[in-house]
């Protein structure tokens, strides 16, 4: 039972590590939906993942990264609004993969796991994937931090600079990708969006600069974790829906508390 | 000869079949002041978006010198709330910046005082400035600035346009000015370009020191030095949608420079 929770706790932290850096541009660039869209077509993922045999958390990040770069075609073209045009792609995307899975006789899929996440249910393997591909966007984050932060303040001044912001951008759509894969596992396609902004929002009351706004979410998103594991181990909740509740109870803490406004 | 840093050859621009901009013809030259003026919806931001390769000319070319280096500050700047940010983080996001050069930058600009400020709580003037700072730190050739005094009342343009020909001055840099007045350029202006899809006249400025009429208007100290009126002569007028009036029907053959 302790190996149990001290495995979920350590994959858990991983996830919050990273989610909470990525959460913070998520926010920056107002990308929740962009993210939600991408989480939601990850069950498709899942559902292909098993048709065609292949790695899950490969197929989930193909097919996020794909997804993003139709997003990215069709925006370019004002064809409809963006927000129309992602809550199209979203629950499409969703009902898709609940399509997709319901074709999946001969194989058992606990559908509300990959929904809403089963943190005690990570194995060996699945701590491996967090670990990997969490430092995989760790370092490119910090490697790319420059640029990518120059995109996302101003593009228009970051492309007379020379920065080359169409490959910035896909990188950072990329990164969004990467974790949805490796976070879904433990919050599940319905609540990632919320592990990445739910600490970042909570980290911009504290933070007069970038770094520390990233650095703070991922503190956050840490403790939440800690207090969902707690929580679901103490009243038998559900881990998912908890840690999020935890990352809510933060953020409500922060906005009204009389912390001191950095500025 | 100073060098010529850019060329606008013949450059054309249309969207959905709406013309923009036609038959731009243009240069900035080291150590050359140009201000770009013309009505709204002429076709200003457009030509300036060409220039720092934002967007794409339909017809003609921009002809830039290998050496072209350029220090843009847009008209305004937007950064998101959500994004915690101080003055010396923005500035030190220009690409290869020597940070070494964001304290004495900003000392040359009047403002080392707002190192530590979030961009979010800075006034228009104060905006203004770190752009212009931003744009320096990019060790330009060329500074393009789109509207530099928008916003700014008389005495703060008066100071920004001093600044500029400091810098100007000091860096031999050309200088590509978008003015949102008709009337009121920068005094030390080599050439003022209005355009209104087309090149519509160039010229200097005239000198109007001591004009009564123009101390009547701008009676503040030094202001007669910084900001010229600029006399349009203009050979055709335009109707509501910009297109060419003329009695002969032949109105690009009166569009030639003045």
């Amino acid at each position: 039972m302790l190996d149990l929770l001290l495995r979920a706790l350590f994959g858990g932290l991983g996830v919050a590590a990273v989610a909470g850096p990525l959460g913070a541009f998520v926010v920056w660039r107002r990308m929740a939906y962009f993210g939600d869209t991408l989480a939601h077509s990850a069950l498709l993922g899942v559902a292909l993942g098993f048709l065609l045999d292949i790695n899950l958390n490969l197929a989930i990040i193909v097919l996020c990264v794909g997804l993003a770069l139709v997003l990215v075609t069709l925006q370019k073209k004002h064809i409809i609004a963006t927000d129309t045009l992602l809550g199209i792609l979203a629950h499409s995307a969703l009902s898709l993969g609940l399509v997709a899975v319901s074709f999946l006789d001969n194989i058992r899929i606990d559908l509300m796991a990959y929904l809403f996440g089963d943190l005690l249910a990570i194995n060996q393997a699945d701590v491996y994937w967090i670990y990997g591909g969490g430092l995989a966007v760790i370092a490119l984050l910090v490697a790319f931090w420059k640029p990518l932060l120059a995109v996302t303040v101003n593009e228009e001044l970051a492309k007379v600079e020379g920065y080359p912001v169409e490959a910035i951008r896909l990188l950072l759509m990329l990164l969004v990708a990467l974790v949805i894969a490796v976070a879904m596992k433990i919050v599940g396609v319905l609540l990632i969006t919320s592990l990445m902004i739910i600490p970042a929002a909570t980290a911009r009351k504290l933070s007069k600069t970038p770094v520390q706004m990233a650095s703070f979410a991922s503190m956050i998103g840490c403790l939440s974790v800690c207090g969902g594991l707690w929580a679901s181990y103490r009243w038998d909740t559900p881990t998912g829906p908890s840690v999020v509740v935890c990352a809510a109870l933060l953020f409500l803490v922060a906005y009204t508390l009389p912390f001191k406004r950095l500025r | 000869m100073s060098k010529r840093l850019v060329a606008f050859d013949n450059i054309g621009i249309a969207f959905d079949g709406r013309v923009l901009l036609e038959n731009i013809d243009m240069t900035i030259s080291e150590g050359e002041i140009v201000t770009l003026i013309g009505p709204n919806g002429s076709g200003k931001s457009t030509l300036i978006r060409t220039l720092l390769g934002l967007q794409e000319a339909t017809s003609g070319e921009v002809v830039r010198h290998k050496t072209l280096r350029i220090g843009y500050m847009p008209q305004k700047l937007h950064i998101d709330p959500t994004l915690p940010l101080t003055v010396k983080h923005f500035l030190a996001l220009v690409r290869g910046v020597d940070k070494q050069q964001i304290l004495p930058t900003l000392e040359k600009l009047g403002i080392a005082h707002l190192l530590q400020s979030q961009v979010h709580v800075l006034s228009g003037g104060e905006t203004q400035r770190v752009l212009l700072a931003r744009a320096l730190l990019n060790r330009p050739n060329l500074l393009v600035l789109d509207e530099p005094v928008q916003g700014v009342d008389v005495n703060g343009q008066v100071e920004l346009y001093n600044l500029i020909e400091g810098i100007r001055n000091e860096l031999n840099c050309g200088v590509l000015m978008v003015s949102h007045d008709l009337h009121l350029v920068m005094a030390k202006t080599d050439t003022v370009v209005c355009i209104n899809q087309h090149v519509c006249c160039s010229g200097s400025p005239q000198h109007v020191t001591g004009h009564p009429a123009y101390q009547a208007l701008f009676g503040v100290p030094g202001a007669d030095e910084s900001i010229a009126i600029y006399a349009h002569q203009h050979d055709h007028v335009h109707d509501e949608h910009g297109s060419i009036l003329s009695d002969d029907g032949d109105a690009h053959a009166h569009c030639k420079h003045h």
